[in-house]
């Protein structure tokens, strides 16, 4: 079972808390309306799935609640690190 | 083999006799035996029949790595285990075993005819002899190889066993109570550190408890280990599976040993989290691959040398010892010195160290070096092998009653492996060792090949001057690969050990191939013509040893399975006689039978009750959330489709949820308590995902938004009161609101008392008639359900459950999302676009809503269906096509999602997703069943009241 750093709660805990939120770093666009079909098409359905490095999200959902981003390589499965959510991609 | 108990040698207590049962029959041993050392010790050599050719299969090893001696222990009264290692079974008083896979005896097995007719079953003979025709793979094939080939019976009784789990975590985890594991346990323990030492067997002491020269140390050392307050020992624990983050899971067997299983749990399991990770596993000894390798008596030297100096066993009273590698040497000569016969040593190596055959001629022992053997005689039992030079010359027969294999030594690398380790080929040990860690974790002892054993060959098989096509030489015992299935699979094109091993399925028995990876490795390496490593190895997976379906569930079973979640009304509908039914974890009544009504009978009464007078029904297991904050109203604006800006307090909306690619994800009803608070509900189903999804909006795309979401599901019991006399039921209860329709229409909130309480009292209907709900807090919940079940006596009051509900719901054409939506569905595709904002500018899934798949044509709609038969009820689930005539397989355009007989109505009513259904109003459709064809009519998907005016009572 991995261990995974809360950055909010500041504490390394069980995976068992955590609920696994998809990849990181894709924001809502801020007017929808306004995107051609393709471009809908990529922020809702295209994902990196990347071999190696991913930056994803994860919520303490049991625990603080929050939703905070992290970056595991998929290959290994280990967290490379985690930060909170908001702060730039790493 | 006429194996024997020595006198004065081993750790078992000669003054504890144990009486037990094999096949029925009655034998003693001593207490601290296994099954398989007090078998041996009264001269039984045979204890199964293999897997496939069902051929007469002896003990090989006497540890973990057993493939042969595979029992099932009943204990009565369902305890029953089947498979288990003789090896490691403990010998209790009144131990009852049964040898399996053999009929009528273990003596006399039937199935033995498979070994005679061997060449038709190959390497790789399901693939190629059952392929066709087709239908007899069900009915004739798959049977027979099950009733022919197969392991012990499944258990047909409920296992009457608890089993109990716990965490725990430590610094320093240490797997094997061997030399080195304990040398690591008294190192870490000197440290202050905080140690666990587990190992699978009932004694700690791995191979020192086979070393009278060691039993001083091993004394001194457990004793020591015991008394520290920092170390804790784990005796018949096996560590199964090693996971992410030095996380091991370890199985605890507490009762299997006692000759009464008491009351306590069977079996634990543990959960460790460690610090650091000491794998200390040992190593296991290869056996050797030639004719007549799996005669019963034909073992591994250093089994032998364990029941001999463990147990105080003699295999055999005319031993022969065939050796590629010194150990066997060693084992022979420990043997011989302690008074065990030694026929010959047999070694394929010309020269081999001079201590070792001086040693063996100075106590008397021939010696063959050179030299191979190339046969057994005996079925059932060892009576000589053949020899020869390893060119073929040279061949003579020689008696003996027993044969040890030293083919060298395999370090168990299963944790390791388990934990993502790297490994590396080593030449000296004919082996892959551990090499770089993925964790922090480090081996010792013969696990990590830091232990000396000597040299030796690496060979895959033995020479022979017979041609290798004619004879069967085991590789995987338990699954009974020889090495002609491998060079035969290597023939037919295998490359990769993957494939090599799935084609024979070497390796994949119950032992995942603890004694045969590395011999089947080596064949296919020579048959290959390319080094080991150029091949690979196949990966181990948990479990390390089979274990418990038990232990791993441990108390999530029965009743305790899942949590079930009850209201705090639940206790008065089961006093009342409701059935019950599963909604996501939450118990709810389903209908409430009178004496001598089944559900049809009680739904139909319950749904009349409710349209003619008034009916109670618990629906607080409704989701509900809090949504609290300044911007509270354009939050919930940008989630739902519908607007909510404009909603005034004291007003109720009906609000869809979609997901971003616009199907619909969520409904219910929700209220406007003040400006800036709302009391939202979700379905009961739903109302985590709904928190979730919600949070994650706030959280991470407005997080600018000044709002606060709390779910209050289980704050409050909601009770709805529905029907033309409802409003006549609480009038008397309810304090501080005007309950009149004028003071409180429908889709209106108000706050007040009832019965003294405090309530939310929504003015909502999810069945057509005048209807309210009433939130109180949960603790209060039956206290007010009993005040107005009371006050409702003089108006015939009936309480109904979750099945009239959905009755009454469709007659008026409400959905149920997840039940007449799939995740496929939009609100127009479920006639729900008057629930869309359209001025809206933006709200979650509204952009999809334009998406081309989502406007194009032909997309599957709700619609109602009303059967040409209005007394069938069309099953839920079934199919609909447009031409009944149609050749198989029919085109389907959609199915059917609810479907119920309406009391009100007297007659059957449906709801369908039918492919363009909005345009087949008034058309006919058809449900193929078996042996018939049903028709109706597509319909508008309201049957009952279609303007509403029973609304307002």
């Amino acid at each position: 079972m991995i261990l995974i750093h809360c950055p909010y709660c500041d504490e390394t805990l069980p995976e068992l808390e955590f609920a696994y939120a998809g990849e990181a770093h894709i924001a809502r666009p801020l007017d929808p309306s306004g995107l051609s079909d393709e471009d809908w098409e990529r922020y809702l359905f295209i994902r990196a799935n990347p071999r190696g490095r991913h930056n994803e999200r994860w919520r303490h959902v049991h625990g603080c609640g929050r939703f905070f981003n992290a970056v595991r390589d998929t290959v290994t499965d280990k967290f490379e690190l985690t930060y909170k959510a908001g702060e730039p991609r790493k | 083999m006429s194996a024997y108990r020595l006198d004065g040698m081993g750790r078992v207590n000669r003054g504890a006799p144990v009486n037990f049962t094999f096949d029925g029959k009655s034998y003693q041993g001593f207490a601290g035996d296994s099954l398989a050392s007090a078998l041996l010790a009264n001269g039984v050599s045979l204890f199964g029949r293999s897997f496939k050719y069902h051929r007469p299969r002896g003990l090989l090893g006497a540890g973990a790595e057993e493939p042969n001696a595979l029992v099932s222990v009943d204990r009565g009264g369902g305890r029953y285990t089947p498979n288990l290692r003789a090896p490691a079974v403990e010998l209790y008083e009144g131990l009852n075993a049964r040898s399996q896979n053999r009929w009528p005896s273990l003596q006399t097995d039937f199935g033995s005819i498979n070994d005679r007719l061997g060449r038709f079953f190959p390497a790789g003979f399901y693939n190629k002899t059952f392929m066709w025709p087709r239908s007899f793979w069900e009915k004739l094939y798959e049977p027979s190889i099950r009733r022919m080939a197969g392991l012990g019976d499944a258990p047909t009784e409920a296992d009457p066993d608890t089993y109990s789990a716990c965490y725990a975590y430590c610094d320093v985890l240490i797997v094997g109570a061997g030399p080195a594991g304990i040398d690591a346990a008294l190192e870490a323990c000197a440290a202050r550190k905080h140690v666990i030492l587990i190992d699978e067997n009932d004694e700690l002491g791995g191979g020192a408890l086979a070393d009278p020269a060691l039993a001083a140390w091993l004394e001194t050392s457990l004793r020591d280990l015991a008394n520290a307050p920092n170390v804790t020992l784990l005796r018949r624990t096996t560590a199964l599976g090693y996971y992410h983050d030095n996380f091991i899971g370890a199985v605890e067997r507490l009762t299997d040993h006692l000759a009464q299983p008491g009351h306590g749990a069977r079996e634990q399991l543990w959960r460790i989290r460690a610090g650091e990770v000491v794998l200390a596993q040992g190593a296991i000894e290869r056996p050797l691959v030639f004719e007549g390798n799996d005669v019963p008596g034909v073992m591994l030297a250093s089994a032998a040398r364990t029941y001999l100096f463990r147990f105080g066993v003699a295999v055999g009273r005319n031993v022969a010892v065939m050796a590629v590698h010194d150990s066997g040497w060693k084992d022979a000569l420990a043997m011989a010195k302690a008074g065990v016969r030694i026929a010959a040593i047999i070694d394929l190596r010309e020269t081999v160290a001079a201590a070792l055959v001086d040693e063996a001629k100075a106590l008397g022992i021939r010696t063959e070096l050179g030299s191979a053997v190339i046969g057994v005689a005996g079925r059932q039992a060892v009576k000589g092998i053949e020899v020869s030079r390893a060119d073929g010359s040279m061949r003579q027969k020689l008696a003996c009653d027993a044969v040890l294999m030293a083919g060298g030594w395999t370090p168990s690398v299963h944790l390791w492996s388990h934990s993502l380790g790297k490994l590396a080929w080593s030449d000296d040990w004919g082996a892959y060792l551990p090499d770089v860690p993925n964790e922090n974790c480090r081996c010792v002892g013969a696990c990590g090949g830091k232990w000396s054993f000597g040299s030796g060959l690496n060979i895959g098989a033995l020479p022979s001057p017979r041609d290798p096509a004619t004879f069967k030489a085991f590789v995987d015992f338990q699954n009974d690969v020889t090495a002609k299935d491998i060079a035969l699979a290597v023939r037919e094109g295998m490359k990769s050990v993957e494939h090599i091993k799935r084609y024979t399925t070497n390796g994949m028995a119950t032992d995942q191939g603890k004694t045969s990876n590395l011999n089947a490795l080596q064949l296919a390496s020579s048959a290959l013509d390319r080094p080991v490593q150029a091949i690979g190895l196949t990966t181990f997976r948990p479990p390390y040893t089979p274990q418990t379906f038990g232990a791993l569930a441990g108390h999530a079973k029965d009743a305790l399975f899942q949590p079930v979640r009850k209201t705090g009304i639940d206790p008065w509908a089961e006093e009342h006689g409701a059935v019950f039914e599963l909604v996501a974890q939450w118990r709810r009544a389903r209908y409430f039978p009178k004496a001598g009504e089944d559900m049809h009978a009680a739904v139909n009464r319950e749904c009349l009750a409710v349209r003619e007078g008034v009916g109670i029904f618990d629906a607080s297991t409704l989701g509900k959330i809090e949504v609290v904050g300044p911007d509270a109203a354009e939050f919930l604006n940008r989630m739902y489709t519908n607007p909510w800006k404009q909603l005034e307090p004291g007003r109720c909306r009906y609000g869809l949820l979609l997901r971003e690619d616009g199907f619909i994800t969520d409904d219910g009803v929700s209220a406007r308590m003040a400006p800036d608070r709302f009391h939202l509900t979700t379905t009961t189903g739903g109302a985590a995902r709904v928190l979730n999804m919600m949070e994650d909006y706030l959280q991470t795309e407005w997080p600018d938004l000044n709002v606060w979401l709390t779910s209050t599901t289980e704050q409050y019991a909601v009770i709805a009161l529905q029907g033309p006399k409802a409003r006549d039921v609480i009038a008397p209860l309810v304090a501080g609101i005007d309950l009149s329709p004028e003071a409180f229409p429908h889709m209106a909130v108000r706050e007040g008392t009832i019965c003294g309480v405090p309530t939310r009292l929504f003015r909502v209907s999810f069945t057509g008639e005048l209807g309210f709900e009433i939130n109180v807090p949960a603790a209060y919940g039956r206290h007010v359900w009993e005040a107005v079940w009371a006050a409702g006596q003089a108006h015939g009051i009936t309480p109904y459950g979750t099945e009239t509900m959905h009755v009454l719901r469709a007659e008026k054409g409400f959905i149920i999302v997840g039940q007449d939506t799939d995740g496929t569905v939009t609100p127009f595709d479920a006639g729900l676009d008057w629930a869309v904002g359209k001025k809206k500018p933006d709200f979650v899934g509204k952009r999809s809503m334009a998406r081309p798949d989502i406007v194009a044509s032909g997309r599957k709609q709700l619609v109602g269906l009303l059967t040409d038969d209005p007394s069938v009820v069309l099953e839920e689930g079934a199919q609909i096509v447009l031409d009944p005539n149609q050749p198989v397989p029919m085109k389907m355009v959609g199915h059917v999602t609810s479907s119920y007989w309406s009391a009100t109505l007297g007659r059957s009513i449906a709801m369908a997703l039918v492919a363009g259904g909005f345009d087949r109003m008034g058309e006919t459709i058809y449900v193929p069943m078996p042996g018939k064809t049903l028709t109706a009519k597509v319909v508008k998907p309201m049957f009952y009241d279609a303007e509403g005016s029973r609304l307002n009572g």
